[in-house]
């Protein structure tokens, strides 16, 4: 594989354009594979890097469906952070972070990361208690957090709507300002590319059918390119957990819901860093194109079809006006909605089931791709050695039965109440 | 969005109804505490049919099971329940 670099660039201006290879092969299963991770989305591409770079395998196998990225890695809001208050999230999304803030160098491609801050914002006195007490909770593990007045947001986005008769006052916010976006198809391609060179082999347009048994243990898969064997087998198909569980006769702790998103055509920088507000359920940021992305609640109800809902689009853009009310004049040029798994905690699962050889690695709720390279890292290690990665062993599919639910929001075990 | 047939209103929008949770998820009073579990946190989850209980919160407020498709949103059967109908 060549190396992307500027002099790649300068060679091809002189000779067409015409050196550039394709940046991953298309190869044919092949009868076995140590570890076949199932989906090929940036979850399961960056366990199969890891594999491969961290842990030194190469006989493994991404097995994608469609193709790379084309779930939930590309219908996502791009936001990447990791402000969360309970410590088993912060610190996994925080050892995320940290790798985001390296991963262009590391890949050698692209992913646009873009630390611009991301911003909370507090709409009354109980909200500005509960931001002081996540800031809190992150700065005492090293994390970076920083309460702000309400001249401090007024001057990061002047195009807020600070007016004491607004209809969602603003009294100030958190931010962490190592947060920001990224750009998503460049997260699962530069995996793709980073594993694809290191021996991985990835296989797309193929569909898992079913698992191959011997007693209770899993030992391959039936695909719609026949039956591939295997010593480990790693669900990643967020969205679609209960779906591939199911097949191995598994339940799990999880509803899957679809999460609205939409952009505006591009305009001229006017949104400075990612505002959210959790008090709504709104998140507003400007991608590089000039974009404005919208992000919205979920459906609050069952569903696997990949398409909004008018009335919760309505929701989410009402709130974003009232925010910003410079937006209104701008057109909606698209929506998208991902399938998410939405867990009895609010929090991912990730580790051992109780089916020997098969790990899974799902229940992301609306926060997986912020969690990209952590969930990679830590689950490339469940895989290689069978046993729970520390950042990843609060997060095992047994904490439910035990009484160890991570609920950050602290809204108990309904899914359609987060 | 849906719209969905209240057993006492008739035809209504979705957004007058709010739902609940799947019919095989509600824990029976006796239940043993592992069976209580198992209910209460795990889903079938199908990619296709499963049977659900809504309210109709902002109309009669009555409950009501629906039958529908995960991925058309088809609703094939909405009827009336009372507690006392419940499992």
């Amino acid at each position: 594989m060549s190396r992307y670099s500027a002099l790649g660039l300068l060679r091809g201006a002189l000779n067409g354009q015409k050196h550039w290879q394709p940046a991953w092969r298309d190869p044919e299963p092949k009868a076995h594979y140590d570890i076949i991770i199932i989906g090929g989305g940036g979850h399961g591409l960056a366990t199969a890097y890891y594999l491969a770079k961290v842990h030194g395998l190469r006989n493994i196998a991404v097995l994608e469906k469609g193709w790379l990225g084309g779930g939930n890695t590309g219908r996502n809001t791009t936001i990447v952070r990791s402000n969360y208050r309970l410590e088993p999230l912060h610190n996994l999304f925080e050892f995320g972070l940290k790798l985001w803030h390296g991963l262009s160098d590391e890949l050698n491609y692209n992913v646009m990361f873009s630390p611009r801050g991301a911003m909370f914002l507090g709409h009354s006195d109980a909200d500005m208690v509960k931001l002081a007490e996540r800031g809190d909770a992150m700065r005492c593990d090293g994390i970076d957090a920083d309460l702000m007045t309400r001249d401090e947001v007024a001057k990061l986005e002047p195009l807020l709507d600070m007016s004491r008769d607004a209809r969602f006052p603003i009294q100030g916010g958190l931010i962490q300002r190592r947060g920001g976006s990224a750009r998503h198809d460049a997260v699962a391609w530069g995996y793709a590319r980073g594993a694809d060179s290191l021996g991985v082999d990835i296989i797309q347009k193929c569909e898992v059918t079913g698992f191959v048994r011997d007693g209770n243990a899993v030992v391959g898969v039936e695909t719609t390119r026949g039956r591939i064997g295997a010593g480990r087998v790693g669900i990643c198909v967020a969205g679609h957990s209960g779906h591939v569980a199911a097949m191995a006769g598994l339940k799990l702790p999880v509803e899957s819901q679809t999460l609205q998103a939409m952009v505006t055509e591009g305009v001229k920088p006017m949104i400075n860093s990612v505002i959210m507000s959790q008090s709504l359920h709104c998140y507003i940021s400007q991608s590089d194109k000039g974009g404005i992305v919208f992000g919205g609640d979920p459906d609050n109800w069952p569903s696997y079809a990949q398409r909004g809902h008018p009335m919760v689009m309505e929701g989410a853009v009402a709130q974003g006006l009232a925010l910003v009310p410079a937006l209104s004049r701008l057109r909606m040029v698209r929506t998208w909605s991902g399938v998410t798994d939405m867990s009895f905690d609010g929090a991912p699962i990730i580790g051992e089931t109780p089916v020997p050889n098969l790990y899974i690695n799902g229940g992301w709720c609306y926060g997986g791709f912020k969690a990209t390279p952590a969930s990679g890292w830590t689950y490339a290690h469940t895989l290689a050695t069978g046993k729970p990665h520390p950042l990843n062993a609060p997060f095992s599919l047994d904490r439910f039965e035990r009484g160890a639910t991570i609920d950050e929001t602290g809204s108990g075990p309904m899914p359609n109440s987060r | 969005m849906m719209q969905i047939t209240c057993p006492h209103c008739g035809p209504r929008a979705q957004s007058e109804f709010i739902y609940e949770r799947t019919v095989d998820s509600v824990v029976p009073l006796d239940a043993a505490p592992e069976q209580a579990m198992a209910t209460l946190f795990a889903r079938t989850n199908p990619r296709g049919v499963d049977e659900e209980i809504w309210r109709h919160t902002y109309g009669c407020r009555a409950w009501l099971i629906m039958t529908r498709h995960r991925v058309t949103n088809e609703i094939s059967a909405a009827r009336a329940v009372g507690p006392e109908a419940l499992p």
